[in-house]
């Protein structure tokens, strides 16, 4: 790899941008997750499993896997016409199918799970964005799954293999992008899409590279859920310990015969 | 002590799906017949609420609003466009909102509905009435081009009032919209000539009437338990400039100017808020 390709953003060539994940988001989703992706932010939501309706698209053999990936009027340089596009309907699609193969859906026959992820802000690399906070919404949804999915790019510009191409790269003369998903545990790829042209020595470099790029999200991922489970753990405490003093206050109150504040008795 | 004992009534707040939201509506209704509230805020309060500005870098103005658990996002774009033929000196705007699935367990991916129809016009109208912008300063050539501000509304989760939320955010991410600049016939990514100017700044207040008592700011559980559902928009000069009841429910006259009264006061409040934000963010 030539050293002398100087990446617009003074990033090394196999760099991500920088990565932030926050799951549990929403209060009303089952399961969500928020990230920052260098300039792309996404939230996403996680539903389910739940009854699919209608009822002909039920599957008794498994749950559908619902993926819906949108990107808000605003969010690319110019303005997009809010219903959506193929290209959403295509990468919501191969999305879906990505986390379908981690998802166990032969658990939960006639029922859909639905995911969606909005783009709030861009700038390339946005499904990789969403898929990788969809997996950790699903986790946070409590979901079982296989393993988690953990997406980057990789691709080219001016002759050089890089991690997770940015826009000005995306747009080179000479650009390849791959967009990559894996399941970092087996590293088996269950989304790959690919354009520009490339011989199969650079495909292999570049794949090589993503896969790098993948375990590093991975490593994102499971700080980010790790932090949370953290905090819960921490608020459970709290909660032990409020619980704890309520039952020795009632047993204070029982010695006295008093009854509690909540107006019970506890003295049958 | 205190602070344990809110912990465990946000342990309700996981209740997922709207059905249980419902079930909570007697609890509401019992409490607000004692002039209380579930959440232990005054009938008059809002819910704690922060104001986020740029969330998005691509849009030319944009802000986020969280009020309580209720999210909201809200970017602007300037387009040009030709003027209405009814106001050839005059630019427009545009509000449109989304209700995206994730927000709610019952809302559905598809074309706008009627709520968020109704959501989008009440805004369009407080902003529009209030004389928020003045359209005449966004034309560029008579009866030719002028400025199309296109204000977009996406809520991201829907724990109650869509509407002061959204209202507010609005009115946030025009404060901080800028116009682009313009080479012939096409605008100039990413360069800006100036910012769009904000004249007014008027905000819906929204209130909701269970059995005979009205608060402000409902919340979803209340939402559930609302009879009828005012909102009103005003400035800061206590001037109404937009109205909607909503729900089966009724007002009378005396209840109206209550929530008048209410309003300019709350309102206040919001858009000191905004103010200090908006200050902190720019300076």
């Amino acid at each position: 790899m030539e050293a002398s390709y100087e990446r617009p953003d003074k990033r090394r060539i196999d760099e991500l941008r920088k990565i932030k994940i926050v799951p549990s988001v929403l209060s009303r989703a089952e399961g969500s997750a928020y990230i920052e992706w260098g300039q792309n932010k996404a939230i996403v939501g996680v539903f389910g499993p739940r009854e699919a309706l209608p009822q002909h698209i039920q599957d008794p053999t498994k749950a559908l896997v619902n993926y819906v990936y949108r990107m808000a009027t605003f969010s690319v340089p110019d303005r997009k016409a809010a219903k959506p596009g193929r290209r959403e309907i295509e990468i919501s699609k191969v999305s879906g199918e990505a986390l379908e193969r981690a998802i166990f859906v032969e658990k939960f026959a006639n029922t859909t799970i639905d995911i969606y992820a909005y783009l709030f802000d861009s700038n390339a690399g946005t499904r990789c964005a969403a898929l990788t906070a969809a997996s950790v919404a699903l986790a946070d949804a409590g979901i079982p799954m296989r393993d988690m999915v953990s997406a980057c790019a990789v691709g080219r510009a001016n002759g050089t293999i890089i991690l997770d191409p940015c826009k000005e790269e995306e747009d080179a003369e000479d650009a390849v992008d791959m967009p990559l998903a894996i399941m970092p545990r087996t590293k088996e790829v269950v989304l790959l899409q690919m354009d520009g042209l490339i011989s199969k020595e650079d495909w292999k470099k570049a794949f090589e590279l993503g896969v790098k790029g993948c375990l590093q999200v991975y490593e994102i991922q499971k700080s980010a859920l790790k932090e949370k489970y953290e905090k819960v753990k921490k608020e459970e405490q709290a909660v032990i310990e409020y619980l704890n003093e309520q039952l020795e206050s009632a047993e204070d109150a029982e010695d006295s015969g008093e009854t509690l504040a909540g107006g019970e008795n506890l003295e049958r | 002590m205190q602070k344990t004992q809110v912990k465990l009534w946000q342990g309700v707040k996981t209740l997922r799906d709207d059905i249980l939201w419902e079930l909570q509506a007697d609890k509401v209704r019992d409490y607000v017949k004692r002039g209380k509230r579930l959440d232990e805020r005054g009938l008059y309060d809002y819910r704690p609420f922060k104001i986020e500005f740029d969330f998005s870098k691509n849009a030319d103005g944009s802000c986020r609003v969280t009020l309580g658990e209720t999210d909201v996002i809200v970017g602007v774009k300037m387009e040009l466009g030709e003027p209405y033929p009814d106001t050839p000196d005059e630019g427009s705007m545009t509000v449109s909102a989304e209700f995206t699935p994730m927000a709610s367990p019952i809302f559905e991916v598809g074309p706008p509905d009627e709520y968020s129809i109704e959501l989008a016009r009440v805004v369009d109208r407080c902003i529009r009435e209030g004389k928020a912008i003045d359209f005449k300063k966004l034309l560029i050539e008579e009866g030719k081009k002028a400025w199309v501000a296109l204000i977009d509304i996406y809520v991201v989760n829907d724990a109650g009032n869509l509407f002061d939320a959204s209202s507010l955010a609005s009115l946030g991410a025009l404060l901080t919209t800028k116009i682009p600049k313009i080479e012939g016939e096409n605008i100039v990514k990413g360069e800006y000539i100036g910012k769009l100017e904000v004249k007014k700044m008027p905000l819906l207040t929204t209130f909701s009437k269970i059995n005979d008592t009205i608060i402000l700011d409902p919340s979803i559980n209340e939402e559930k338990a609302t009879d009828a559902r005012l909102s009103v928009g005003s400035t800061e000069e206590k001037l109404l400039c937009a109205l909607q009841k909503g729900l089966s429910g009724s007002f009378t006259q005396a209840e109206i100017e209550k929530c008048f009264d209410v309003a300019f006061e709350k309102a206040e409040v919001l858009r000191t808020s905004l103010k200090s934000a908006l200050a902190s963010h720019s300076g």
